[in-house]
């Protein structure tokens, strides 16, 4: 009986003396609270990286994820955390740049690299050399609704609705304008720019606004599908005829469970169609995607997966998963091949992308269009 | 502005204000009889929401059944609330059942998230309840006057309950004072169990009222809209029934024009509210509606 009790002490302390430390991948993303959709639409596609990916560096990888509710202040503390706590070599997320942008001040002050995947105000990178990401910016985004509006829809004016407590809205909707008006070639096509905030639930006002002038298209850039979905049943009970567009909030269930028949014909920008999949890569993660989920992948899970995939690359590039070392691997990246396309960084941690126009059509996102940024 | 424009403005103001009201009167019932605001009341307010789209969803139970389900069952919620964490603390300074309001709201939040998940779900709405009337260019949902209805009629009853019958005596009596009431043999666990009761039916009926206009529920929708109808409440003054319901009618009213006449600041929008808020309790300091209290 003694023997057999040491010689368990004796494989135990070998375990732990020859245990290797795992290479921990810090996520924080909204699981609840109004971007719960997109923060769970994005780890799917983190949680299926990181089955493919197990070991690197004979190390194991270890994903830890942590909440950050929605809110500005929790998502600084769980990267705070993700860092202290958990050792984290890379952090990734977050989806709505209002909780990224926070989240990527402590990340770079504490020197550590963060991959956002669906953030795509520039402030969440600006300024910030530990800071990257794997989707396109929103002077971008902006540019390719106005584009959309001006020259498919023929739109000679436009309403924005704007949410006043999100980065991401009013960032979008500035860039929306500025492209707006350039293509139009008239300072007075936005008719107005009217603002709600984060949380409300009764758009009737600001819509009743809208509605007064009379405009060809609304632009919607809302950071919650959820309000985006409700402001426009709201703008059909009142009998609003405009068209709606918006940004890529908007590509999660939730939008078209809320919104049901009246988002029908609406189109907004994304990063990711299965129907015009940019890589050789991308057919495979669809495959591996429908298996494990039974549904196509969304633009979220697509740019989780990335990004997940890019923090591997840059890891195994550096050969080392000390922050430093893969935050200089990760300025460094280019053609990384991705499900959402070639990833190549540049100065500023961004990447430069297509984005994808879609719309809504019988209960379902339909491809409409490639957008190429400008040379 | 157009006529047009502004009386679909007035229109949004009552249908958005009546709703305040209704959740407000809520706070102002339970307030006036115990003398604790009831923070966990928007919490109340949500959980009705997903009792009755687990009713639908999950039993399969017709939609008239969901909503009583929904209601009774808010209604045990309710007064359970007040039998574990607020009967302990009633002898106990006023501070620490306030506290125990605050930490209920709390505690019912994680638990539906946890229990819910914290993603938006869609409320589902009866098409008879879709229909939009168009009068002259106004456009009025259907809800809108169920909302109104059910409101005056909520008012009407809670008038006669609390002037007319034995219950309401008992509860004006407890509403002065405590220890009298007990020494005249009032049954004040009885009592206050069925304010409670009450309350929490309310909390149901403007929930429901709720999701049918703004058909998304999750487990954080009680935070704005409880909050508001609070505010309304302490507007109209708080213990005032009418008040309640003027309160939430006139924040109404001010959210939908402010936005209406003033585009640029409705940005502002809650800062303003607040700052009227401020202004009302200076000028006069028991709300619109509110008794001076002698003691």
């Amino acid at each position: 009986m003694k023997r057999i009790l040491v010689l368990a002490v004796v494989l135990l302390l070998g375990f732990v003396l020859f245990a290797v430390d795992p290479i921990v991948v810090g996520v924080f993303e909204p699981m609840t609270g109004p971007y719960a959709a997109g923060g769970q639409l994005t780890m799917e596609g983190i949680t299926l990286a990181a089955e493919q990916v197990k070991e690197i560096l004979g190390r194991p990888v270890e994903l830890v994820l942590v909440d950050n509710k929605s809110e500005k202040v929790e998502a600084s503390n769980a990267v705070s955390r993700l860092i202290q706590f958990n050792k984290a070599s890379v952090i990734i997320g977050s989806y709505g740049s209002a909780v990224a942008i926070p989240g990527s001040e402590v990340a770079n002050a504490a020197g550590v690299p963060m991959i956002g995947c669906s953030p795509t105000n520039p402030l969440v990178t600006v300024g910030k050399p530990y800071a990257f990401r794997v989707c396109f910016i929103d002077p971008f985004q902006g540019s390719v609704m106005a584009k959309f509006a001006v020259e498919e829809l023929k739109a000679k004016t436009a309403v924005i609705i704007q949410d006043i407590a999100s980065d991401y809205s009013v960032g979008l909707s500035h860039y929306f304008q500025n492209s707006f008006k350039s293509l139009t070639g008239d300072n007075k096509s936005i008719s107005g720019v009217i603002s709600y905030q984060t949380g409300d639930q009764d758009f009737t006002a600001q819509l009743a606004y809208a509605q007064g002038k009379k405009p060809d298209v609304i632009f919607i850039p809302a950071a919650s599908y959820g309000e985006a979905a409700l402001i426009i049943k709201q703008a059909r009970e009142l009998g609003i005829q405009a068209q709606f567009l918006g940004g890529d909030t908007w590509e999660v269930p939730e939008f078209l469970q809320v919104g049901g028949a009246a988002v029908e014909g609406s189109f907004f920008s994304t990063h990711f169609d299965v129907a015009v999949a940019p890589t050789p890569k991308a057919a495979g993660f669809i495959e591996a995607f429908k298996a494990k989920y039974g549904v196509e992948p969304s633009a979220f899970a697509a740019l989780g997966y990335d990004a997940f995939m890019l923090a591997i690359d840059a890891i195994v590039r550096a050969n080392s998963a000390v922050p430093e070392d893969v935050k200089n691997a990760l300025s460094a990246t280019v053609n990384f091949e991705g499900v959402t396309g070639y990833i190549t960084i540049d100065e500023n941690g961004d990447a430069v992308k297509d984005a994808i126009v879609r719309k809504v059509e019988n209960g379902a996102f339909k491809f409409v269009s490639v957008v190429k940024p400008a040379q | 502005m157009s006529p047009d424009v502004f009386l679909q403005h007035l229109v949004n103001g009552i249908s958005l204000g009546f709703i305040f009201g209704l959740i407000a009167i809520g706070y102002t019932l339970v307030y006036g009889v115990v003398k604790l605001v009831n923070f966990a009341h928007g919490d109340v307010f949500m959980m009705a929401t997903f009792f009755v789209f687990y009713g639908f969803t999950l039993f399969m139970m017709p939609w008239w059944l969901a909503v009583i389900f929904g209601i009774v069952v808010t209604i045990l919620l309710g007064v359970g609330i007040e039998r574990i964490a607020y009967r302990p603390l009633r002898d106990a300074p006023r501070i620490s059942s306030l506290c125990a309001a605050i930490g209920m709201s709390f505690l019912i939040q994680n638990i539906a998230t946890v229990v819910f998940g914290g993603r938006q779900k869609s409320f589902y709405v009866p098409p008879s309840l879709t229909t939009t009337f168009v009068i002259g260019g106004v456009r009025i949902q259907a809800i809108t006057i169920a909302t109104i209805v059910v409101s005056v009629i909520v008012l009407l009853l809670l008038t006669f309950l609390i002037k007319r019958t034995k219950m309401g005596l008992a509860m004006r009596a407890l509403s002065v004072d405590f220890d009298t009431a007990k020494l005249m043999g009032i049954n004040v666990n009885r009592t206050i169990a069925f304010t409670f009761a009450i309350g929490s039916a309310l909390a149901a009926l403007s929930a429901i009222l709720w999701a049918l206009r703004y058909p998304q529920i999750w487990p954080f929708m009680g935070v704005f809209p409880g909050w508001r109808a609070f505010t309304a409440a302490i507007i109209g003054g708080i213990g005032s029934i009418v008040g309640a319901l003027f309160g939430g009618f006139m924040l109404g009213m001010v959210t939908i024009l402010l936005v209406a006449f003033f585009p640029e600041a409705a940005g502002y929008r809650d800062a303003i509210i607040f700052v009227l808020l401020v202004v009302i309790l200076l000028v006069k300091p028991t709300g619109l509606f509110g008794e001076k209290k002698s003691r």
